[in-house]
């Protein structure tokens, strides 16, 4: 229960809003397939067993978090000071590209010389990415909303060029597209799986931020810059020091979901990783309520969302976009639910418990 | 390109310019004005596609294109509408909601969109100020669009509309101080509301413009980020709707300078070249910003300039 609230109260509003908003977005979105001619209640049972109903789409849902809950955390992570990063996905790329680069530069050396590299590559660069963000809001005060938007554009077109030229595989010829990092430094599955390990370095991404912003004097002194940058100064909280290793870390995820998805999926880089884990991620966290925990939960959702894509078409004859249409139409129900938390009475107690982890709207 | 030679990377660069610039222009027209009013919308991706789709989907089926680019604009509306009244409630974070009205504008697009992949529709008309030459690349170059034209007249009027009418100091009041403007009698939320189904009818224009004349036809790769890119575009243009006119055409132009360039044979720093609008709103903002103040002709309600 501490997980969620600090009280058993906290914790019942903190699950059962998103709950209560999730219900509403099904009927919403019920509403739409209606529309369209289908039946939601099949559309509805389609979706569930496309995403959860077998193991076969478990594996499938799980693969496809796999990549947001890292994405995710370049958002949750900042937030806790305050800040809305919305860069992840330019850090994946960077990292992605990075792994690629040491990938090259490393050609004899052992299996886990060059995964362990690569995972270095990738950190390190998404982290510096982002980093750059925080450390031009702490020292010239740059906006990170807009600079870590346009570092996002700047990383794609790095990308294109790099793919384009200098690291380009002339063999490759449906896209411009990097060198392969090999087959033998390719991360694999996790025995009994078909999920590679890249779902591991997500959920221990999660837990140990986790335990970072909650339980160490770091977290803490992370959450009161959120609270009150001026009051934490005050207190003598070292502000840019946070802002900038929090910046780091936050980017340092995204670059690992760049390092997995080269190492683990692609192999190499092109536009096909462009595909939008950034944008998603952001709304993880939101939904989330930029709870690195809460984060596991709702990527596998929306993985599994994404999943189930593929069989309304089959199914339903519905466009494959459908998916699309509900996973907005989920968006939009859980942030305009955001006021509910504090007002409903069932979950008041005489002491109003602050709400958790939510960015205060005035911090940016 | 052989007649002109060398000066034909200029000439190509300036068409290129003012047909790339059109969306750019729409939407960061749009986008300025909700800013005045003191939000962020970066849903306008999800509009500016919307718009595609519905401006070609109508042109299709009603011969009309014009018809079309006013029906692009009443869903551009209808998204500006759903941003303003989601971020009117408390603690409700403005870029969130942007980002998931992107992702569900985007998403409804493609699902609607669906059967007007594979038709022809109806284009748009220009009008050819290059009548006069016999060069082919003149002509190409002076091929201006009715659109364009349209959102350059716009520009101005804007910018004197903001500051000369009771509707212009409305939204700058709103977007300068909610607080004081609520004291001086104006309904915050309903002006916000205004300013952003406003500016969704123009970004939705923008969209139909990508449909209905450059690149012309109705696909899910329509557009390449002209709708987030309108954010930096409007604080590069420091929130002034002429300049907006000037930051999408050098935006555009940009766009355009890459394959001038590689017309005449120069093929390497092709996609660096697309890069360039980003690095000079980001070392613009570097030499602009500072801890101490917010940017210049900032609206201070706009919570990305605190």
């Amino acid at each position: 229960m501490r997980l969620l609230g600090g009280s058993p109260r906290g914790a019942a509003e903190a699950l059962t809003i998103p709950a209560g908003a999730l219900a509403v977005s099904l009927i919403l979105f019920g509403i739409f397939v209606a529309l369209a001619g289908a039946n939601p209640l099949g559309v509805y049972e389609t979706i569930y067993s496309g995403a959860f109903g077998s193991w076969f789409s478990w594996q499938n849902t799980l693969q496809r978090a796999t990549p947001l809950m890292l994405t995710a955390l370049c958002t949750a992570l900042p937030a806790r000071l305050g800040l809305v990063v919305i860069g992840a996905e330019g850090a994946l790329i960077i990292g992605a590209l990075a792994t690629v680069a040491i990938a090259s530069v490393l050609p004899g050396a052992s299996h886990w010389t060059v995964i362990t590299a690569m995972m270095l590559a990738g950190m390190s660069a998404g982290g510096l990415w982002v980093g750059l963000a925080g450390g031009l809001r702490y020292y010239r005060g740059v906006n990170e909303t807009i600079s870590s938007l346009l570092l996002n554009y700047i990383a794609i077109a790095l990308m294109n060029h790099l793919v384009g030229g200098p690291m380009r595989d002339p063999l490759v010829l449906h896209r411009p597209s990097s060198w392969h990092v090999g087959e033998r430094n390719m991360i694999g599955l996790i025995p009994g799986m078909d999920v590679h390990w890249g779902l591991v370095f997500g959920v221990v991404g999660c837990i140990v931020t986790y335990v970072l912003m909650q339980h160490t004097v770091f977290g803490f002194a992370a959450r009161i810059v959120g609270g009150n940058v001026r009051a934490a100064r005050m207190a003598g909280v070292p502000v840019g020091r946070l802002t900038l290793v929090t910046c780091l870390i936050a980017g340092a995820a995204a670059g690992l979901a760049g390092t997995t998805e080269i190492a683990a999926v692609h192999g190499r880089a092109s536009t096909s990783l462009v595909v939008g884990y950034g944008y998603t991620g952001i709304l993880v966290a939101f939904l989330a309520r930029q709870n690195p925990l809460a984060v596991i939960p709702v990527a596998i959702l929306l993985g599994g969302i994404d999943a189930a894509g593929g069989l309304l078409q089959r199914w339903h004859d519905l466009p494959d976009a459908t998916v699309h249409v509900m996973r907005g139409i989920i968006f939009l129900v859980i942030l305009a639910s955001e006021p509910v938390y504090g007002r409903l009475r069932v979950f008041q107690q005489s002491v109003v418990a602050p709400s958790n982890g939510a960015v205060p709207r005035e911090a940016a | 390109m052989e007649a002109l030679g060398w000066w034909g990377v200029p000439l190509a660069v300036l068409g290129g310019a003012i047909r790339g610039s059109t969306p750019f222009l729409f939407v960061s027209l749009g986008e300025c004005l909700t800013e005045k009013s003191g939000r962020i919308n970066l849903g306008l991706e999800g509009t500016l596609v919307m718009g595609a789709m519905s401006g070609y989907g109508v042109s299709y089926l009603t011969g009309s294109p014009w018809l079309g680019v006013l029906v692009a604009g009443t869903c551009g509306m209808v998204l500006g509408a759903v941003h303003a009244s989601i971020c009117a409630r408390p603690r409700v974070n403005d870029i969130a909601v942007g980002i998931a009205l992107m992702l569900f504008g985007l998403g409804l697009a493609f699902y609607l969109g669906k059967p007007f992949i594979q038709p022809n529709a109806p284009r748009l008309p220009a009008i050819p100020f290059g009548w006069w030459s016999e060069s082919p690349q003149v002509r190409a170059a002076l091929e201006v669009n009715v659109l364009f034209l349209i959102g350059a007249v716009l520009a101005p009027g804007l910018l004197w509309a903001l500051y000369n009418t009771r509707w212009g100091l409305a939204i700058r009041a709103v977007g300068d101080n909610a607080d004081a403007a609520r004291t001086m009698g104006y309904a915050v939320d309903r002006v916000r509301l205004l300013g952003t189904v406003a500016g969704g009818f123009l970004a939705g224009i923008g969209g139909s413009f990508l449909s209905l004349y450059y690149p012309g036809s109705w696909n899910e790769a329509i557009s390449s980020g002209q709708g987030l890119m309108a954010v930096a575009l409007v604080i590069f243009a420091r929130w002034d709707p002429l300049l907006c006119l000037f930051a999408a055409l050098l935006f555009g132009g940009a766009g355009a300078l890459g394959p001038a360039l590689q017309s005449v044979g120069i093929t390497s720093g092709y996609y660096l070249f697309n890069a360039a609008p980003y690095v000079l709103t980001l070392l613009l903002m570097i030499a602009t910003s500072s801890t101490q103040r917010t940017l210049k002709g900032a609206p201070s309600e706009l919570s990305v300039t605190k």
